[in-house]
C-alpha cells in the first residue's frame, strides 16, 4: 500500500496558466502556458516532437504536440485547432486563465541522429505544428545542422499559418522554404499543387540528409515512398503519427498501431518502423 | 512452495474463509447469479455453486446439476480477477474550479481482498494485464522496457494489486470452448498465487506459493497428505487438460497473420461479428478503457472517469470527425491480430490465455481458433478491393 503511494500518477494533471493566447489563423491559436507549481515548473524537460496533455476544466483532455524550444521549458507553446468540443473550449481561455497539463509524453524527433546534416522537413495541412518545433530548434542552433529544407503544403492558402514566421525562415541562413496550394488564388505567390511535387524541386543534396514530417498519412505515405525513390534512407525518413488518445501513457489502447502504442513509442517513428502497416487501410 | 501438501477435508472448507476474514480480507468467491456463475462475497461453503457444471459452448452458457457435491466443478463464468484489478469504472481524479484550480488523485481504498476460485487461465491473464499497468516487470523485453516511452505504472491498478490474497483452484474439469493447455497457461495454476486447491473426492489439496499463504496455512485444520493424494490431483488436472479438443495453433501466428490482414476471412467473420464486445469485456487480458469527465451542476468540481472500452466500439479510433476503422472487418482484425500477435511485440507474451470465455459469450458464437485455422488454411488469400 504504501509503496503505491510514493508512485507518480501518471493520469493526475498539474494545474497551468494560460500566459498568452496568439491568433495563427481561422479557428487556429497558440496557447503559451506555465506551470503553476514552481517545483514542477522547474523540472520539466521536454523534447521538440513531444506532445503534453491539456485538460480543459470540465470538459476533458486533448493531446496538443509542444511547438515552443525546450530550452526555455517554463514557457511551453501549443498550437491548436478548433475542431472539437475540447479544442473549442481551449480556445476561450484568457491569460491567467486556469487548465490542467500532464507531460510530456512520447518519443520526439531524432535530434542526435539528424546533427550535422541536411534537414528535409516536409509538412501538409495543419500538420505543421510537430514540425515547427523541429524548424525552430535547428534555426535556433543553425551551426549545428546542414542545409534546410521546408516543404509546406495547405489545400487552401487561407490555411497558411504562422505566416509571418515563415518570413523569418525564409532568411535563415543556408534555408529553403518551398510553399504549395493544393489550389491557389490571385492573391498566392506560392506554387500551386501537392506538396509530394515540391520534392522536384528540392536541392538533391537534401536527400542523403534526413527527412521529418507531419500531415495527413496518405501525404506522409506519398512523400516517404517519393523519398525513398530520390535515393533517402529509409532510417532517414520520420513521421510524426496521430491517433485518438486518452491515457498517453501506453494503458488505454485507443491510439494502437499494430505493434505500436503512438503515444509512448511515438508520435514520431522511421518510416522503417511503420511502412508496412500504413499501406494498410483501417489499420 | 511448500514441502510437503496438505489436505483440507471438503467438510472443513469454512475453516479457510474464516481464517481469511480473521486476517481482515473482504472473501470474493464463485456464486450462481442469473444463471451464471460470478465472483460475489461468501461466507460460508454453501455460498459456492455446489454440485453445478457449466455446459459451455459458442454462444451457449448453461449450468446444470453434476449430481455430486464438489464446490468447483463449474470450471468458470464470464469474471476473470480482471474487474479486482482494474475496475469496470472508476474516478481517477477530482478537480475542483473554486478559488484556485486544484487537482486531487482519488486512488481506490486499500482494502485486502481475498479471491477464492481463480483459475490457472485467470491468474495467467492479470499476469499479462501486469505488463500493462505495472512497471518493473522482469518478463518485459529490454527493448520495451527501456524503450522511449517506458512503462508506467497505473497506481490505481497497482494498489488493488497488492492488497489481493488469490486462492487459486486448480481445474479438474475443462468446458468444451477451454484451450487453456495449448496456451500453455493452465488447467494447473503455476505462479503469481498465494494457495491453490485442488478438489479430490472428499477433500482439497492445499499448496501455498507465498508468504502470506504459507501464513494463512496455520490457521487452517490441515493433515498431511500422503503420495496417493497427490498422484489423484496431478492426474485428475492432466484428465483435464486432455480432455480439452480445442487447441490453438500458435506457430509462427505473427508472421501469419500480419501477412494476411487483405486475407477474405476478415469479411466471413465480419458477416458473422455484431461488434457488441462482450469478446473484449469476458477476456481477462483486454485493457483498452476510456477517459469522460462528469461535471456538477454547477460547474464548479469535475470527476475525471474512466470505464472498459471495447475496440469494437465505433468511437474506439475516432480522429478528427472520423473512424479509422469503420468496417467490423477492420475492428475484429484489430482486435484478433493485437491479441493473438501485436501483443508478443508490445509485452513478449501472447494476449490470448485460452480460457474461451471470448467463444462461449459471443452471442453468434464465433470461435477465434477456427478464424485462425481458416486463414492459415488458405494463406495469401487476397479479399476483392471495395468498391
Amino acid at each position: 500500500m504504501n509503496a503505491v503511494a510514493h508512485i507518480l500518477n501518471p493520469y493526475l494533471p498539474q494545474r497551468a496558466e494560460v500566459v498568452e493566447r496568439v491568433e495563427e489563423g481561422r479557428d487556429i491559436f497558440t496557447l503559451r502556458l506555465r506551470l503553476c507549481d514552481e517545483t514542477a515548473r522547474a523540472a520539466y524537460r521536454f523534447q521538440p516532437g513531444q506532445f503534453n496533455m491539456l485538460y480543459l476544466i470540465g470538459a476533458g483532455e486533448v493531446a496538443i504536440s509542444i511547438v515552443s524550444d525546450p530550452d526555455n521549458p517554463e514557457l511551453i507553446d501549443h498550437t491548436i485547432r478548433a475542431v472539437g468540443r475540447v479544442t473549442q473550449g481551449l480556445q476561450q481561455l484568457k491569460a491567467g486563465d486556469a487548465l490542467g497539463l500532464r507531460g510530456p509524453f512520447g518519443r520526439g524527433w531524432p535530434l542526435e541522429a539528424a546533427r550535422g546534416r541536411g534537414l528535409l522537413l516536409i509538412t501538409g495541412g495543419l500538420g505543421c505544428a510537430p514540425t515547427t518545433s523541429m524548424i525552430h530548434y535547428a534555426l535556433q542552433r543553425r551551426a549545428q545542422y546542414g542545409p534546410l529544407t521546408v516543404c509546406h503544403g495547405v489545400k487552401h492558402p487561407d490555411d497558411l499559418i504562422y505566416t509571418d514566421r515563415i518570413q523569418t525562415w525564409c532568411g535563415a541562413p543556408d534555408t529553403q522554404v518551398l510553399l504549395t496550394a493544393d489550389k491557389g488564388t490571385p492573391e498566392w505567390r506560392g506554387r500551386v499543387g501537392l506538396v509530394t511535387q515540391t520534392l522536384d524541386d528540392v536541392e538533391p543534396e537534401l536527400f542523403k540528409g534526413v527527412a521529418m514530417m507531419c500531415g495527413p498519412e496518405p501525404m506522409m505515405r506519398a512523400v516517404a515512398e517519393s523519398l525513398l525513390q530520390r535515393g533517402m534512407a529509409l532510417n532517414d525518413i520520420y513521421l510524426s503519427l496521430e491517433r485518438n488518445m486518452h491515457c498517453a501513457v501506453g494503458h488505454c489502447g485507443h491510439c494502437m498501431f499494430g505493434g505500436k502504442f503512438i503515444c509512448k513509442d511515438g508520435p514520431v517513428f522511421s518510416y522503417a518502423e511503420v511502412r508496412t502497416l500504413l499501406a494498410v487501410k483501417g489499420f | 512452495m511448500t514441502a510437503q501438501s496438505r489436505l483440507l477435508a471438503r467438510a472443513d472448507f469454512n475453516a479457510l474463509i474464516h481464517a481469511l476474514e480473521a486476517q481482515g480480507y473482504r472473501v470474493l468467491g464463485p456464486r450462481e447469479r442469473a444463471g451464471a456463475i460470478v465472483f460475489d462475497e461468501i461466507t460460508r461453503a454453501e455460498d459456492l455453486p455446489v454440485g453445478r457444471v457449466s455446459a459451455q459452448q459458442p454462444g451457449s452458457y448453461r449450468l446444470e446439476d453434476s449430481g455430486n457435491g464438489r464446490f468447483f466443478d463449474y470450471v468458470h463464468g464470464p469474471e476473470s480477477l480482471k474487474r479486482f484489478l482494474f475496475a469496470p469504472e472508476e474516478r481517477l481524479w477530482t478537480v475542483s474550479a473554486e478559488g484556485t484550480v486544484s487537482f486531487k488523485e482519488t486512488l481506490p481504498e486499500a482494502r485486502p481482498v481475498a479471491v477464492i476460485g481463480a483459475r490457472a487461465c485467470d491468474i495467467a491473464g492479470m499476469q499479462v494485464q501486469d505488463r500493462t499497468f505495472l512497471a518493473g516487470n522482469e518478463k518485459i523485453p529490454p527493448l520495451l522496457k527501456g524503450g522511449h516511452g517506458g512503462i508506467y505504472t497505473d497506481p490505481y491498478y497497482a494498489t488493488r494489486r497488492e492488497n489481493l490474497f488469490i486462492v487459486a483452484v486448480n481445474c479438474t474439469r475443462s468446458a468444451a470452448t477451454c484451450f487453456c493447455a495449448s496456451m500453455d497457461t493452465g488447467p494447473r495454476a503455476r505462479a503469481g498465487y498465494d494457495l491453490a486447491l485442488t478438489e479430490l473426492e472428499d477433500d482439497f489439496l492445499v499448496e501455498a506459493n507465498s508468504t502470506a499463504g504459507e501464513a494463512l496455512l496455520a490457521a487452517l485444520p490441515l493433515r498431511n497428505a500422503d503420495a496417493g493424494a497427490e498422484s489423484a490431483a496431478a492426474e485428475a488436472i492432466e484428465a483435464a487438460a486432455v480432455s480439452q479438443t480445442r487447441r490453438m495453433d500458435t506457430t509462427g501466428i505473427q508472421a501469419l497473420l500480419f501477412d494476411n490482414l487483405e486475407h477474405p476471412r476478415w469479411d466471413d467473420v465480419a458477416e458473422r461479428c455484431l461488434s457488441c464486445g462482450n469478446c473484449t469485456m469476458v477476456c481477462p487480458t483486454c485493457f483498452c478503457h476510456s477517459e469522460t469527465d462528469v461535471t456538477s451542476l454547477d460547474g464548479a468540481t469535475s470527476e475525471h472517469r474512466r470505464q472498459w472500452d471495447s475496440c469494437f466500439a465505433l468511437d474506439h479510433s475516432y480522429l478528427h470527425g472520423a473512424q479509422i476503422r469503420p468496417q467490423i472487418r477492420q475492428r475484429y482484425r484489430q482486435w484478433l491480430t493485437h491479441k493473438l500477435a501485436s501483443w508478443i511485440e508490445q509485452f513478449g507474451t501472447s494476449g490470448c490465455v485460452g480460457c474461451g470465455r471470448c467463444i462461449t459469450w459471443c452471442p453468434t458464437g464465433i470461435d477465434l481458433i477456427e478464424e485462425v485455422n481458416a486463414i492459415r488454411a488458405t494463406p495469401g488469400a487476397q479479399r476483392a478491393a471495395d468498391i
